[in-house]
């Protein structure tokens, strides 16, 4: 295990020399988060309550998303970006000559590049949006920890979904209609367009059950108290899906590994 | 016993083309019939042209692809069944590919390298020390990898290839577009590392300096089948490559006519010409001082690049 771990370190080492990137990322997480704020004011005072979020909900809700948006990886992140191209030119072969496992290999690098992003772009808009409006905190050890393994698990399923995209190119030549794909899905039902709490009906519901709820929608309730079915259930939604995504990874590992084996490439 | 064996191998890859809307399926046998063993601390040289099948092998002998047909022994397992397990007693080096970390320096790529092949920390710092030395990296290890020059990115590569005493390593174009002071350095050290610790090296290469250089034997492959195997000094003398006599006369001269030559190529007073292996240069040089203002003169033996043009060009098929 100790190779895995030290993979993860070297990962996080590897995004903080990336200095410049991460300041001006998380100034536009910022400025985003701005513009949100002002839209869901609106929104909140035309119809207050809406979705079951009071306006202070809707305003955390903002700066959490911006916080959690890169951390998560809701629109890619570079390491499992790399891995595509790894995959489209053929460079995963590279990878197979070594004595450790592609999925635990490629889970280490993005939990070191996330871990390195919480810290970072994490934390500074929440602060200045804390700074500026009148936003939620969870009030007792038990929630905080509740959030801490909530965003890991968020983390571990998105990580499953963006794994799957990038191995997709085994079997595609052109990956990026996958990943134009993955991207919209992404946006829409992870709740980065607008809370999923807010969709009404059975829109609402499908919307709450897909992969893409557990990586932000969910997280964020847990840190806003806003669960419909309560913080465990919450979690084991999540989990759930953790389980289904990275079966359904090393599934795929293991085909498209005994593909390159056996077919050539 | 022999460290790599394989008997009768052969690798077919099914190419689709398309035409239109009609796909046709066609079998190309990448690999074909090939047969070889290699003994411990051997350094070959595994050459042929582009698509000649050299990267095919390469890929079987490390258990990234299956044969076809045929078995594969490497120290003593099969590759494709044990992979993983293989992975760690040998090491792999592409020259136009590197496994370090790009952004992060050299010393963190060889800290994650002992915890993947659990190399014990007393043995990894000795090997690190003895291999910064010889490949001169004490002023690298704290430079991201992103910037070091080729040259020094290729040491780095071979250090992290080498850094858990695999038994055999594979080298994919180590020199390629390295100057001439880089290769050779990496040259001194490979064979200085075959030298003390009988490391088995492969070596597929398109520079045959690196093959002269290290290899007690070659083998030629061409279109997947074997075409020769054996010595460099054997590899010269079976082919029958012409020798070149080099002429300068006293004067600019239209090509000079001697008997059992024939001139290739007139440069002024300089003329270069060309005559078979088999005959003696001395009765040339005597027609030539005889009829024509002679003034200086050597003979070249044959390249071993023009012997290897010989041996890659298409022979008439039996």
């Amino acid at each position: 295990m100790g190779v895995y771990w030290a993979i993860a370190v070297r990962s996080f080492r590897r995004f903080s020399t990336y200095r410049i990137a991460t300041a001006s990322g998380a100034f536009t997480n910022t400025v985003f988060g701005f513009i949100l704020c002002g839209i869901y004011l609106t929104l909140w005072h035309e119809r207050p309550g809406l979705g079951g979020y009071d306006a202070s909900d809707a305003l955390t809700f903002v700066w959490l998303q911006q916080g959690l948006l890169m951390p998560v990886g809701i629109w890619g992140a570079t390491t499992t970006g790399e891995l595509g191209e790894r995959v489209r030119s053929g460079e995963i072969a590279v990878d197979l000559y070594r004595p450790t496992h592609l999925l635990l290999w490629w889970l280490s690098v993005d939990l070191g590049r996330a871990m390195f992003q919480l810290v970072v772009r994490g934390g500074a808009p929440l602060l200045v949006g804390a700074f500026v409006f009148d936003l939620k905190f969870p009030s007792s050890p038990l929630t905080w920890l509740a959030v801490a393994a909530g965003v890991f698990l968020a983390i571990l399923v998105s990580f499953g979904i963006r794994y799957l995209v990038a191995l997709s190119g085994f079997w595609i030549t052109d990956t990026r209609g996958m990943e134009q794909l993955a991207l919209v899905l992404s946006t829409f039902f992870s709740g980065m367009i607008l809370p999923l709490v807010v969709f009404p009906g059975a829109i609402g519901d499908i919307a709450r059950a897909t992969p893409w709820a557990a990586t932000m929608q969910v997280p964020i309730d847990i840190w806003l108290g806003r669960n419909p079915g309560g913080t465990g259930s919450a979690l084991l939604f999540q989990l759930g899906w953790i389980v289904v995504l990275l079966l359904g990874a090393q599934l795929v590992t293991s085909v498209a590994t005994r593909k390159v084996v056996i077919q050539g490439g | 016993m022999a460290v790599i064996e394989l008997t009768d191998v052969a690798r077919a890859f099914t190419v689709t083309s398309r035409t239109g809307l009609r796909r046709t399926r066609r079998e190309v046998r990448a690999v074909d019939g090939l047969s070889f063993s290699v003994e411990p601390g051997e350094v070959m040289g595994y050459i042929g042209p582009n698509g000649a099948g050299k990267s095919t092998t390469i890929k079987m002998l490390t258990g990234i692809l299956v044969p076809s047909s045929g078995t594969i022994r490497v120290a003593g397992v099969d590759p494709s069944r044990h992979r993983l397990k293989l992975a760690k007693r040998i090491g792999v080096v592409f020259g136009q590919r590197t496994t370090l970390w790009w952004d992060l320096p050299l010393k963190d790529s060889f800290a994650v390298l002992q915890k993947m092949y659990d190399v014990p920390p007393a043995r990894h710092r000795e090997n690190l020390a003895t291999f910064v030395e010889l490949l001169d990296l004490g002023d690298l290890l704290d430079v991201p990898v992103r910037q070091l020059s080729l040259g020094q990115r290729m040491r780095g590569d071979i250090a992290a290839a080498l850094l858990h005493d695999p038994e055999i390593v594979y080298l994919d174009e180590p020199t390629i577009g390295l100057d001439v002071i880089s290769k050779a350095r990496l040259r001194e050290f490979l064979a200085q590392i075959n030298a003390d610790r009988r490391t088995t090296i492969i070596l597929t290469t398109h520079d045959l300096d690196d093959i002269e250089a290290l290899c007690t034997r070659v083998m030629v492959i061409d279109h997947g089948h074997q075409i020769f195997d054996g010595t460099l000094d054997g590899l010269k003398s079976s082919q029958s490559a012409p020798r070149t006599l080099v002429v300068d006369l006293a004067t600019s001269l239209p090509p000079i006519e001697v008997v059992g030559a024939t001139v290739t190529k007139v440069d002024g007073p300089r003329q270069h010409l060309t005559f078979p292996p088999t005959t003696s240069a001395a009765p040339l040089l005597a027609q030539i001082a005889a009829n024509y203002p002679l003034v200086d003169l050597s003979v070249a033996e044959p390249t071993i690049e023009s012997v290897i043009t010989q041996l890659y060009a298409p022979r008439p098929s039996a």
